[in-house]
Parts: C-alpha cells; sequence; structure tokens
C-alpha cells in the first residue's frame, strides 16, 4: 500500500539533490551551509524513523544551528528574462495546461483513491495525490517542453534557497506545540482565562470566548491547538453547560474566530510568512498586515453570530 | 503544575518582537517551556525531535518547486501577466474577488490542496495581479502581491470548514465526543455557512477599494 512512508522517500530524493545542487553552486558564498541544511532535511525525510527521538531532536539543533548563525545564503539569480519571454511566446496557454496537473491530480486523486482502498492509504490520499502529480507534472514537462535534465532540480533549488529556513518554520511550530501541551499550558491558560469572565453576562462569556480563541490561536500560531484549550475552559463549561448554547455553534463559528487570529500572526508560518518568503517581499510581515483589515471585523461579526444563534 | 509553562509564550513573542531567527526562538521556547515544566533537557529535546519526525508530511508540500521553477523557467508567470494584460475587464479587485470566490468554493468541496501559495499563487496569481494593477513602485508591487497571498488564505480558511472531513471539523467532532456530546460532522459545518459568507463580503468590499488605489 502506498503511503507516508513513499511519499518520504520521495521528498527525500528532492531534499537531497537540493543539498547536492546547493554545495556545487559555486555563485552562493554560503553554498556549504545550503547543502548541510537541505541535506539534514533529507536524511529526516529518508531516516527519520530510525533515529530515535533524541536523534531527531539532535538533528533539529543541528538545522536550528545553522539557520541562527546565519549559514544559509543564496547566489545572484541568472538573468534568465530573454529565455522567460521566448518560452513564454513559444509555449504559449500550454503553460497553463502543465500548472493545472498538480491540482487536477489532486482532485482526481481525492476522488478516485476511494474506489481502490488497498491501494493508497486512506488516511494520505492527498499527499499522495500531490506526490503523484508532482511526478505525472515532471514528465509532461520534460516531454512538452524538453528541458535540459537538471533544470526542474536547478530552478527548484533556486526556490527553496528564497525561501529558506522558512521552509521547516511551520513544521518546528507543529512541534513546539506538541511539547506546549505536553508541559500542561492548555490547563495554565484555561485558569487563568476563566478569572476574567463577568458573572452572570452571556454577551462577556461569548466575547472571552471568541477573543480568546483569536489571541491564543494567534500565540500558538493555529487554532488547532487553541481550540481544546479554549473550549474546555470557556466553551464548554460555561457557553453550553451553563447556558445553554448549541455546542454545534460554538464549537464550528468558535473554531472561525480563532482563524481570525490565524490571519495576523506571523507564527502561522506557512500562510503567512512562507508566502512572503516565496513572493519575496521586501517585509516579512506584509500578508500579516494586508489580512489584519479583514480579520477584526470578521471577529467582531464571529463574535456576533456565536451570540445570535448559539443562544435561540 | 505552575503558570511559569507560559514562559514559552514570553519568549515566542519577545524573540518574535526583536527579530531574531524564529528557528533559534522556536527551540529556546521549547526549552523554555519544558523546563518550567520539570523536564530535563534531554527530555524536552527529545520531545522536540520525536514531534518533528512525527510531522514530517508539513514539509512535503515543498517537493512541487521543481515543477513551478520548471514553468516558470519556460515562461509561466510572463504568459499569466500576458493573459491578464491583454483583457480589457480583468480589474485588479475582479480578479482577486474571483479568487477568493474560486477558493471559497473549492475548499468547500474539499479541494484545499488544489491552490496555495506555491502551487497557484507565486506562479499564477501574483503576476496576473500585478499585470491588471499599476502599482507606482516596488514597494507598492510588494502591496499588490501581498494582498494575493492575503486572498488566497481568507478564500481557503472560510471555506474549507463548510466541508465534512476538513481536519478542524474533525478536531471539533472529536473533542466534544471525549466529552460526552455527538455531533455529526455535517451539524457542525453547516454553522460554517454564515462566516463564509461575510467573510466573502468584508474581504471582496476591501479588494474593491484596494483596486481603485492601484487601478491600470
Amino acid at each position: 500500500m502506498i503511503g507516508l512512508a513513499q511519499v518520504y522517500v520521495f521528498a527525500g530524493l528532492v531534499f537531497a539533490a537540493w543539498a547536492a545542487l546547493s554545495a556545487r553552486d559555486a555563485g552562493n558564498p554560503k553554498r556549504f551551509g545550503n547543502a548541510a541544511f537541505w541535506g539534514l532535511l533529507a536524511v529526516s525525510m529518508l531516516a527519520g524513523d530510525r533515529l530515535g527521538d533524541l536523534g531527531n531532536g539532535v538533528l533539529v539543533l543541528a538545522l536550528v544551528a545553522i539557520a541562527g548563525t546565519g549559514q544559509l545564503g543564496r547566489g545572484p539569480a541568472p538573468d534568465t528574462a530573454a529565455e522567460r519571454a521566448t518560452g513564454a511566446a513559444h509555449h504559449g496557454n500550454r503553460l497553463f495546461l502543465l500548472a493545472l496537473v498538480i491540482p487536477l491530480t489532486a482532485l482526481a486523486g481525492t476522488l478516485g483513491f476511494k474506489r481502490w482502498p488497498g491501494l493508497v492509504d486512506a488516511k494520505q490520499v492527498t499527499l499522495v495525490s500531490l506526490a503523484l502529480g508532482v511526478i505525472l507534472a515532471l514528465a509532461a514537462g520534460h516531454a512538452w517542453l524538453k528541458p535540459r535534465a537538471l533544470v526542474p532540480l536547478e530552478e527548484g533549488r533556486r526556490l527553496i534557497d528564497a525561501v529558506s529556513w522558512a521552509a521547516i518554520l511551520p513544521q518546528m511550530l507543529a512541534s513546539l506545540g506538541a511539547v506546549f501541551a505536553a508541559a500542561g499550558m492548555g490547563g495554565v491558560v484555561g485558569g487563568l482565562l476563566a478569572g476574567v469572565i463577568p458573572e452572570g453576562s452571556v454577551l462577556g462569556a461569548v466575547i472571552v470566548y471568541a477573543v480568546g480563541m483569536a489571541l491564543f490561536t494567534m500565540v500558538m500560531g493555529n487554532a488547532f491547538a487553541a481550540f481544546p484549550v479554549m473550549a474546555g475552559a470557556v466553551g464548554l463549561p460555561l457557553l453550553v453547560h451553563q447556558y445553554h448554547g448549541d455546542p454545534a455553534v460554538v464549537a464550528a463559528i468558535g473554531m472561525l474566530a480563532g482563524f481570525c487570529g490565524t490571519l495576523m500572526t506571523p507564527l502561522a508560518a506557512n500562510f503567512n510568512i512562507v508566502p512572503a518568503a516565496l513572493l519575496e517581499l521586501k517585509d516579512r510581515n506584509a500578508v500579516v498586515k494586508m489580512q489584519v483589515g479583514t480579520a477584526l471585523p470578521l471577529l467582531a461579526v464571529n463574535t456576533a453570530l456565536i451570540w445570535l444563534l448559539a443562544f435561540r | 503544575m505552575t503558570a511559569w509553562v507560559l514562559i514559552g509564550i514570553a519568549v515566542m513573542v519577545g524573540g518574535f518582537a526583536l527579530r531574531l531567527n524564529p528557528l533559534l526562538v522556536v527551540i529556546a521556547a521549547a526549552l523554555a517551556t519544558g523546563l518550567a515544566a520539570g523536564m530535563a533537557p534531554a527530555a524536552v529535546l527529545a520531545a522536540f525531535g520525536k514531534a518533528f519526525n512525527d510531522t514530517r508530511y508539513v514539509s512535503v508540500v515543498w517537493i512541487v518547486l521543481p515543477v513551478i521553477g520548471l514553468l516558470e523557467r519556460c515562461g509561466l508567470q510572463e504568459r499569466a501577466r500576458a493573459l491578464v494584460a491583454g483583457m480589457r475587464g480583468a480589474t485588479l479587485a475582479r480578479l482577486l474577488t474571483g479568487y477568493l470566490l474560486l477558493r471559497q468554493f473549492t475548499a468547500a468541496l474539499g479541494l484545499t490542496s488544489v491552490a496555495g501559495h506555491a502551487q497557484t499563487v507565486r506562479p499564477l496569481l501574483a503576476p496576473m495581479a500585478e499585470a491588471a494593477a499599476n502599482a507606482p513602485n516596488e514597494a507598492a508591487n510588494d502591496r499588490v502581491k501581498a494582498m494575493a497571498a492575503a486572498t488566497d488564505n481568507v478564500g481557503l480558511f472560510f471555506g474549507e470548514d463548510l466541508f465534512i472531513a476538513i481536519g478542524s471539523i474533525l478536531l471539533m467532532k472529536g473533542f466534544l465526543e471525549q466529552q460526552g456530546i455527538v455531533l455529526a460532522p455535517f451539524e457542525l459545518s453547516v454553522w460554517a455557512i454564515p462566516s463564509a459568507f461575510a467573510a466573502f463580503a468584508i474581504h471582496s468590499f476591501r479588494l474593491w477599494r484596494f483596486g481603485r488605489r492601484y487601478a491600470r
């Protein structure tokens, strides 16, 4: 059965190729730092299960040491403007068709693999489809565009070098969430919040719950970590049990109040910091700043919706 | 249990405010909270390492970069710009509002990974937005690109919860079940509909105003 293990091997090979290409990237003054960083990620993908917990921890320390001491760099971008312009004129809209191969494979895989349950691990259909889409797109790209063999990997390395350490920030934050949970942080925050809610005020409790979801999401970088804490501390004991609110409304819209927080925090790295790096923006918080104007009114709307809909 | 475990949050906020390298900040926050909870340094490191290994799927998404890189080298961004520049009615606001609607709609069908920052925003939406806008300088151009990314996020977040098998719905269902409240995923996802409309209304209003500032 095809599952995460095979996807990790594929990803490991891609990172290993980037490590090798980084090492021979003479234009990059810090090429060996890049090579070590992507090489360690390749090791993690290929052999992480055999390293043991402490071994993986040491691997993380090495990654942090490389990035934290400024050992990641990038060479000057080669001027390919003329090549890209002729390519655009020559290949035309066929390029869009190729760009759609990954999304269409994800779509077909999500719908189709359910019919062959023995073939692909049902829980990992999305990632398996993504990897399959990449392979199909590369094969079609080689057939249609006829690039030199190393062009996809070289251009991929150029992009990942632009993203740099931000590439593993989402994974690091997810791991931090696990350590926070193991240390019992949820219970402590819940205890503190219980003290600030005005006695007997439904609206007050709704506001603390919704705004608390957004704030705690901002601090944790993700609403999934905030939800058990806020629902356990305020949502269930007060809104549902004491004031008889509809648990479905309290949970569903409370989660969306948390998503408003996701829009406003640099800690939601994969949504907010990674795109700033991918788009090569000067200000790494540019995307967050753009989102605040949508997130704040939307948080107010969500708070009002809980108040209006949960206590019908 | 002591309130000292909250020190990790202080480390995060302080470290980000001082613009230290975020990877350093994250590992420092983990150590601070772990030590405050009475764990040995090696135990914190092992817990972090285990979680890092268990969440490798988060970083798998980068395997799309060779495809994106190949297409960009062959002129995808230029082609996307030319397409929008050739359409007379393609204003910045219409382009981004159309994308917002498409992203909310596909996410509501559970198709969250058909679009994204690596798959669609960088190679397609951002260059199209640049072509549709008339940005006077580099900083304004960065704002247009940032708005393209922001639109992708808003569409994803306020579309995906309409789908019953998405992670957050399953998390809520699981959490409530542990507390003795049994709900079908559909009963949860239906309450995401009002917020989805509100998100579309608020963000498309902002896009309309944003678009007027950078009209071609």
